[in-house]
């Protein structure tokens, strides 16, 4: 892991030309796994997360639940969100998901987003966000499918789930894999966690009659750096809001790339017109001209 | 509601005149008024302020050298919102103050319909029935207006933020609001033009507030007849015999 390069910039929001040091060495996606079937909602992670981020904790709201919090916030990157769940023969199931940033292969915060450098994605799959280029639009919460962006309204900057990329770019896991007590979380390759879902969702099938467990990696965003292995996953919003198919608008896809360049060069055909206009058709003088000078070949006065 | 405005407007113009004035001299016509002049230039300063700081937000790897002069991109886009609010609010004010003399008529339609000798110069003077606006300054008033109330409405969608607003009211908000901006762009380019260098003469109207009556009969010769009783043409015609 030491020798590889897993840290190099991929996609960089708002910057021109091509990305320096593009295409020099290419590695394997990073992942983390999270088996939703195995989490007991410890919150191991969610304390593992604060520590290792220094992340300032604030008072919160307690609503009768296993929840920590109503949502994740820009101080609390990892969230596990808990829901109840009633089954068709009336049994209740509870449902422990881990939410955080998916850091999907097509992410949309950094589409949304209009700041040189403030989002990055890394070629191996983490999306994070460098907070000195962030200029506090919130453009990237309304691209995020996921609802995950927070704002923090004291340093005007929007923060998440960086997937430890400290960590990882030092050949660590991130600090929420390392504090998981039960084996829910797993970190590696892409190609590896996958594996290790699917066989988890083949043993769930076979073995404990969950005829409807899959893995969620949805490809409507081109996949995400995290993967859920979920109960039942025709329904994954039951799952406190995971939506089934994450859209990015279309206004960060087609408007941003194509046309906001072309148009912006549209309306600088307004200062190429006037420019024309004077030096073809010419000023339009008040009437009577003064007379025109003798032999001035037809110049104006 | 006409009079309410009327009477608002009446009372504006008279405390922004009783603090300022106009000097209108011998062959000169008052264009425009104190309190029009004001609200003009709150106008276009507002508008570029929120011009400059956009361009920062809106195309940053092109314009991210204009962030600095507001103190970086953070304050930027905290301002741009407030730079925007102050243009609306003053062109609000604006339209409150011109929605008479802006009114379109059949002289204006056809005025559209000779755009094309009128703007290539074929045409030395306005058409006689042009009065204190043309067509064309027309098209670009009401066009502000319908940008502004785009720009209001979306702006404020995005100033609410994707977790009030929803996202996707945000994400159409976005494009709406580049448009709208984009169209007041290509058109403040022509409105500066016309405003020197391609009408010399017509500067002074929005900074002294007053304009030579051969300006007047020239461009606007139905507003010449208005104010003075004379003919625009016939006028013109003795000003080139005395010359």
């Amino acid at each position: 892991m030491a020798d590889r390069k897993t840290l190099q910039t991929e996609m960089i929001s708002g910057h021109p030309g091509p990305v320096p040091g593009q295409g020099m060495q290419r590695d394997l996606e990073v992942c983390k796994l999270v088996d939703t079937t195995i989490c007991i909602g410890c919150k191991a992670c969610e304390v593992a997360c604060a520590e290792w981020n220094d992340l300032p904790f604030s008072l919160t709201t307690f609503d009768n639940t296993y929840q920590t919090m109503p949502e994740t916030r820009w101080n609390f990157w990892n969230l596990i969100k808990f829901n109840e769940h009633r089954k068709e023969d009336g049994t209740i199931q509870w449902l422990m998901r881990k939410d955080q940033c998916m850091h999907c292969a097509d992410p949309g915060c950094l589409a949304a987003c209009p700041a040189d450098g403030a989002i990055v994605k890394y070629a191996n799959g983490i999306v994070d966000f460098n907070q000195e280029n962030c200029i506090g639009c919130e453009f990237c919460i309304s691209g995020c499918p996921f609802n995950i962006p927070r704002f923090n309204p004291s340093t005007k900057r929007v923060y998440k789930c960086t997937l430890c990329s400290d960590r990882v770019g030092a050949g660590l896991e991130p600090a929420c894999i390392k504090a998981c007590p039960t084996g829910c979380l797993k970190f590696g390759t892409k190609d590896d966690m996958k594996f290790i879902a699917e066989e988890r969702v083949n043993q769930l099938r076979d073995k404990f009659g969950m005829e409807n467990a899959g893995v969620y990696d949805p490809q409507s965003v081109g996949g995400t750096h995290v993967i859920y292995v979920l109960h039942d996953a025709t329904d994954p919003e039951r799952y406190g809001g995971l939506p089934k198919n994450p859209q990015i608008p279309w206004s960060y896809t087609i408007w941003k790339w194509l046309f906001k360049p072309v148009l912006g060069t549209f309306a600088l055909f307004g200062l190429a017109g006037v420019f024309l206009h004077y030096v073809t058709v010419g000023p339009r003088r008040v009437q009577p001209e003064p007379p025109k000078k003798e032999g001035g070949n037809g110049q104006r006065g | 509601m006409a009079s309410a405005v009327e009477r608002f407007d009446d009372k504006a113009r008279q405390a922004f005149e009783s603090v300022g004035q106009t000097a209108v001299y011998q062959g000169e016509l008052l264009r425009h008024p104190v309190y029009t002049r004001v609200l003009h230039w709150m106008v276009a300063l507002f508008f570029f302020l929120a011009l400059f700081s956009g361009f920062g937000i809106y195309l940053p790897w092109l314009f991210r050298w204009f962030t600095p002069i507001f103190g970086g991109g953070q304050l930027v886009r905290t301002m741009h919102p407030w730079f925007g609010l102050a243009f609306v609010i003053f062109f609000g004010l604006q339209v409150l103050n011109w929605l008479k003399p802006m009114a379109w008529t059949a002289a204006d339609s056809n005025w559209m319909r000779n755009m094309r000798s009128i703007v290539g110069g074929k045409e030395k003077m306005e058409p006689p029935d042009t009065g204190f606006f043309n067509a064309g300054q027309k098209t670009q008033f009401w066009e502000i207006v319908i940008g502004s109330v785009v720009y209001l409405i979306t702006g404020v969608i995005m100033w609410a933020g994707a977790p009030a607003a929803g996202r996707m009211l945000v994400a159409i908000s976005y494009v709406l609001h580049d448009i709208s901006a984009l169209i007041m762009l290509g058109g403040i380019f022509i409105h500066v033009y016309l405003s020197t260098f391609g009408q010399p003469g017509t500067f002074q109207a929005m900074t002294r507030g007053a304009v030579s009556e051969a300006w007047a009969w020239t461009f606007h010769p139905a507003w010449y007849k208005e104010v003075t009783g004379r003919d625009a043409r016939e006028a013109c015609e003795k000003a080139r015999n005395r010359g």
